[in-house]
């Protein structure tokens, strides 16, 4: 079997004498929507931001694209290829929605000490950022200030921003985290397309969208993975159900 | 997600391309002020007015050094005197070693200093260039009041390096006794040389002006806006900012020269707090993070200065109420209250 693309193994991370991240180890392939699942304060966001680099584990391994990549901070492993949407958006509030993709744009291309050439005329830049609008469903908001845009719209920019910075694994964190009935449905649909693009490392509440979705799941639970496996195979576990699915084994 | 509109989206989504803004017309109107009042000055006989538009221009400069920090990149930096106290000394001990015939250093190349405008020019940018990246490749690690705190101390450090260094004046200063010399131009005129100070602040607002609506320039606005959200789209906001804050202190450090060029004397009191103070004072009044922003800021303090200093010694008194209204009411500063809120693009 091939190498998959993200490759943790044995992943440790403690805050005193809580083990948040307690020996975790998941792998992502090639095509496919991994889901991390579990309970609030299960650990998924530390997780994530071992995998992104923004905290640093104890002990354990995080291999991408075949190369160790533990060590490297935020924007390194960003330039590898790691897309990061937040749980709680995170974008330029002042910028517009076009120059937030822009600049994922820009990053991609590895070109950020260029001083004179101004951006907006600069179709190298707004073209791939207007594309990854328009697929998101946002070109006719593009010029609007990501402070001004609703707050499912700033989702649907945060999923542009990674769409746009040519991710080789998305990471997504509750992208679907109060967008509503209707704009979850419709954001499901476009990652079920997406997974084609790149693998997708899923972390969500919306028990629809996963079941949908998922290729895998992955059950956290007090920072330990309790069951990995298909969709059908972790309804019916009954580890996951009592620990996590809230029903009696 | 959505239906494809079918249009090309260049068209209805770019701006008309020239279009005039009302932040242009008043740039443009500050700009031709600046210009204009020297020579208003000589045609009412009153040449004083040329050196104080001068100092309108050098202040200007230095604080468009320090606005691309502190405005574009978020770096409230409290120590740019420093920047603006090395220019000046640059300035000074190379008149004072030009003036004596005084070797300023006899390996690789004999060197005796220089009164040239231009040579000094380049020593200073160089030297508060090195500083800054000393500096800043420090205090860029920390953020926020820490940086605040920082910053100051090194200038603070600098300071009392100049205090204590003998050779150059200490406490005392350095005074030039002759301004240095620019090719073509007589800059013992005061015209001559308000011209050349005006000049140059010109040529950086127009570099600050391509910087900003830069790829470089776009990575630093959004690091100020958003510092996790430019990492993690894969570009380092340290280098950015590193950049930037040495390109800052080169601008304020040129600044510092034509500021000694312009007293014929360089003391302490240009590197200390209350200087850097007043730089981040004239970006708050101008407009913070606006191109012009230092223009305004620098001809209303300048004019302040002058206007209520004649009045009463205490004028800061009213300067602090006006910074307080200033930062109550209009957050913008002058450039904010005039031409109205900042769009990016």
């Amino acid at each position: 079997m091939a190498e998959p693309i993200l490759d943790i193994r044995n992943l440790s991370k403690s805050f005193g004498a809580l083990k948040a991240t307690d020996g975790v180890s998941l792998d992502l392939r090639q095509g496919e929507i991994h889901a991390l699942i579990g309970p609030n304060g299960a650990g998924k966001t530390t997780l994530i931001q071992q995998i992104c680099g923004s905290l640093t584990q104890d002990s354990g391994s995080i291999r991408f694209l075949g190369q160790d990549i533990g060590g490297l901070g935020v924007a390194a492993r960003a330039r590898r290829g790691l897309g990061r949407t937040f749980q709680i958006s995170s974008l330029a509030p002042d910028f517009s929605a076009l120059r937030n993709v822009m600049l994922a744009v820009q990053a991609r291309q590895g070109s950020s000490f260029r001083f004179l050439r101004n951006v907006m005329a600069d179709t190298t830049l707004t073209e791939p950022a207007m594309n990854a609008l328009e697929r998101v469903g946002l070109a006719g908001r593009a010029r609007i200030p990501a402070a001004e845009l609703s707050h499912g719209e700033r989702r649907q920019l945060e999923i542009a921003i990674v769409l746009a910075s040519g991710a080789r694994a998305f990471l997504l964190d509750e992208p679907m985290a109060g967008m509503g009935p209707e704009g979850s449905r419709t954001l499901t649909g476009f990652l079920d397309g997406l997974r084609a693009e790149a693998p997708i490392l899923l972390v969500e509440h919306d028990m629809d969208a996963v079941f949908a979705l998922a290729d895998r799941i992955s059950v956290l639970v007090y920072g330990k993975i309790i069951a990995t496996g298909t969709v059908d195979e972790i309804r019916n576990d009954p580890a996951v159900r009592t620990a996590y699915l809230g029903e009696p084994a | 997600m959505m239906p494809k509109s079918g249009r090309r989206f260049s068209e209805k989504i770019m701006p008309k391309r020239g279009s005039i803004t009302r932040e242009t017309m008043v740039n443009a109107a500050l700009g031709l002020f600046l210009m204009a009042l020297p020579f208003g000055a000589l045609a009412l006989g009153e040449p004083f007015y040329v050196s104080l538009a001068t100092r309108m221009a050098i202040l200007a400069l230095a604080a468009v050094g320090l606005n691309l920090a502190l405005g574009f990149g978020g770096l409230v930096s409290f120590g740019h005197a420093a920047f603006f106290g090395i220019g000046g000394y640059a300035a000074g001990i190379l008149a004072v070693h030009a003036f004596n015939a005084e070797p300023l250093f006899s390996w690789p190349f004999e060197f005796s200093g220089s009164d040239r405008i231009p040579v000094v020019w380049l020593v200073a940018a160089l030297f508060s260039g090195l500083a800054a990246l000393a500096i800043g490749a420090i205090s860029l690690r920390t953020s926020g009041v820490y940086f605040i705190m920082i910053t100051l101390a090194f200038a603070q450090m600098i300071y009392y390096f100049a205090i204590s260094w003998p050779a150059y004046g200490g406490e005392d200063g350095l005074s030039i006794t002759v301004r240095g010399g620019f090719p073509g131009l007589n800059t013992a005129m005061p015209m001559s040389f308000f011209l050349i100070c005006y000049a140059l602040l010109m040529a950086a607002l127009a570099t600050v002006w391509r910087i900003r609506d830069s790829r470089f320039g776009a990575a630093l606005q959004a690091a100020r806006q958003n510092e996790v959200r430019v990492a993690s789209t894969g570009i380092e906001p340290f280098r950015i900012r590193l950049a930037a804050f040495v390109l800052s202190g080169m601008i304020t450090g040129v600044a510092g020269a034509l500021f000694a060029d312009l007293n014929r004397f360089v003391s302490p009191s240009m590197i200390s707090w209350q200087m850097s103070g007043e730089l981040i004072v004239l970006i708050i009044l101008g407009g913070t993070g606006r191109l012009f922003g230092p223009v305004a800021g620098a001809i209303l303090f300048v004019l302040l200065e002058f206007l209520l200093g004649g009045l009463t010694e205490r004028w800061q008194l009213f300067l602090g109420l006006i910074l307080l209204g200033v930062v109550l009411f209009a957050r913008g500063g002058l450039i904010g209250l005039i031409a109205g809120r900042q769009r990016h693009g």
